[in-house]
């Protein structure tokens, strides 16, 4: 079975310098709409030169690449110990070029490993599939905004939420209040209805691999994406949090089976930085795409 | 317009900075984030400054008054000549150090700290007391900010690990936005603000 490693360190390369596309098109409008010479407006033009500078450069758009989160499909046989060690030996390799910066500290102590390998670090999903090729998504989820992440169980006296659609409204809406601007808003939302608390959070990350401007599959929940998008964007919070039309990029929702005493929310907040790329390695050839 | 700012800066210069103004900061500074914020409180804010960290101490109070503090946890590449360099280095979250920022502005006369998502009371607070500003950088903004880091001068602590040790860095036409001044005015109080009024008209409908 031939080795990926060197593969692997492309894919970490090019997540970590060259904002996908739809991210970038959807910032460049954004940065037309908000109000010409305001701070809102400033922040995007920065952020979007900044966007060009990394990928001519190879550099990492954010200094904070994050947790690195591997998702990996493979076809019957292959060893799943295997892909760990070629994952693992990447960010090492990946840590020494400067596209990661070293990321995993040990919890207590705080003392970083260097390489960014610890326990269960970086993060790993495995799922055989049926294909006879092999797919490999990264998600850099930097720390800022994974801390503006966050659960809800319904119902919620707090803000009367309810164990419908209507209360997974109010708790979106909740988080994105308090998130204000510190996950370095505009941002990203995805969002897992149901399941455990685990899983919900699992399915809620895997959002932010849709692209922007997609349509859910389930009617109600493209409807309520859209309607949160618009809502989140009246708060006013803006780029930056320096006030604005821009808090959110996109909200992408899907749900889970749960059991009946359950009804978990679970947000996932992603930055502006939404680095995200596919590889498929298929035969030999190997491609690396935005979602 | 931006104001240019230049390290060593005076308490006139940060007074007559108002909410909304942008700057461009130009000198020598020092990246402190978690582990750095917590060991300079332990160690010479609260504490008597144990022998072993006597010339750091010096080295902080003679390069910070006057100067500024950016939270940051750069990607640095050490080349083979042993020089640092900056790879990648926005700003990182800045509430996080809520609990430590007043006294650290008070006992070494900082003029600025630069980070993202703004600070609370106790730092307004501080500002305004000290003579202080918080500068906003743009969250993400890592490349773009890296260049303006023209030279990595030194680096101490690195046994906290490379984001979280002291680097002390020149830095030239570093885009800032005053987001808290030193007459107690918040950008980010005001947002909050406006937005939880926006969110009940929302939840209203």
């Amino acid at each position: 079975m031939r080795d990926i490693t060197q593969h692997l360190v492309e894919l970490i390369k090019s997540t970590s310098s060259d904002l996908s596309p739809d991210v970038e098109v959807t910032l460049k409008r954004a940065s037309k709409e908000e109000k010409d010479g305001s701070a809102a407006q400033g922040a995007l033009l920065t952020i979007l030169e900044n966007v060009k500078m990394s990928r001519e450069t190879d550099r990492p758009i954010c200094q904070d690449t994050g947790t690195p989160i591997f998702y990996l499909w493979y076809p019957e046989g292959r060893s799943q110990r295997a892909f760990r060690e070629q994952i693992q030996a990447s960010v090492r390799i990946a840590t020494e070029r400067s596209y990661l910066r070293p990321n995993a500290v040990e919890a207590l102590s705080g003392k970083n490993s260097g390489d960014n390998t610890g326990v269960d670090f970086p993060t790993i999903h495995f799922e055989e599939w049926d294909n006879d090729h092999l797919k490999v998504g990264l998600l850099l989820k930097g720390g800022g905004s994974e801390n503006c992440g966050c659960q809800y169980s319904l119902p919620s006296p707090e803000f009367a939420g309810s164990r419908d659609l209507a209360g997974v409204r109010k708790a979106v809406l909740d988080a994105a209040y308090k998130a204000q601007g510190l996950g370095c808003a505009p941002g990203i939302l995805g969002i897992g209805i149901g399941g455990d608390r685990a899983t919900s959070m699992v399915k809620a990350k895997e959002q932010l691999f849709r692209p922007l401007g997609d349509q859910n599959k389930d009617r109600e929940l493209d409807k309520m994406e859209k309607q949160l998008h618009r809502e989140i964007n009246e708060l006013g919070i803006g780029p930056m949090g320096f006030g604005g039309s821009t808090t959110v990029l996109g909200v992408k929702m899907a749900q889970l089976h749960r059991v009946p005493a359950s009804f978990f929310v679970s947000i996932a907040y992603m930055c502006w930085a939404d680095r995200r790329k596919i590889m498929t390695i298929r035969d030999g050839n190997v491609t690396i795409e935005s979602p | 317009m931006a104001t240019k700012l230049t390290v060593p800066i005076s308490e006139d210069e940060i007074r007559a900075l108002k909410v909304g103004d942008q700057v461009l900061l130009d000198g020598v500074i020092f990246t402190a984030r978690d582990a750095a914020h917590k060991y300079m409180i332990e160690n010479f804010v609260r504490g008597t400054c144990p022998d072993a960290e006597k010339e750091i101490y010096e080295v902080l109070k003679a390069g910070l008054k006057g100067s500024v503090l950016y939270h940051c946890g750069p990607v640095v590449k050490k080349h083979d000549d042993g020089k640092y360099e900056f790879i990648a280095a926005g700003p990182t979250t800045s509430i996080r150090e809520e609990p430590y920022q007043a006294d650290v502005i008070g006992h070494f006369g900082v003029r600025a700290v630069i980070g993202k998502g703004g600070m609370r009371d106790k730092t307004l607070a501080g500002c305004k007391e000290h003579g202080a500003v918080y500068l906003h950088a743009i969250g993400g903004a890592a490349t773009l900010i890296g260049e303006c880091c023209k030279e990595v001068l030194d680096v101490y602590k690195l046994d906290f690990g490379v984001p979280e040790a002291f680097w002390k860095i020149r830095v030239e036409d570093f885009p800032c936005v005053v987001t808290m001044d030193s007459h107690g005015n918040s950008l980010h109080t005001e947002v909050q603000a406006n937005s939880e009024a926006q969110l009940q008209k929302i939840l209203a409908k």
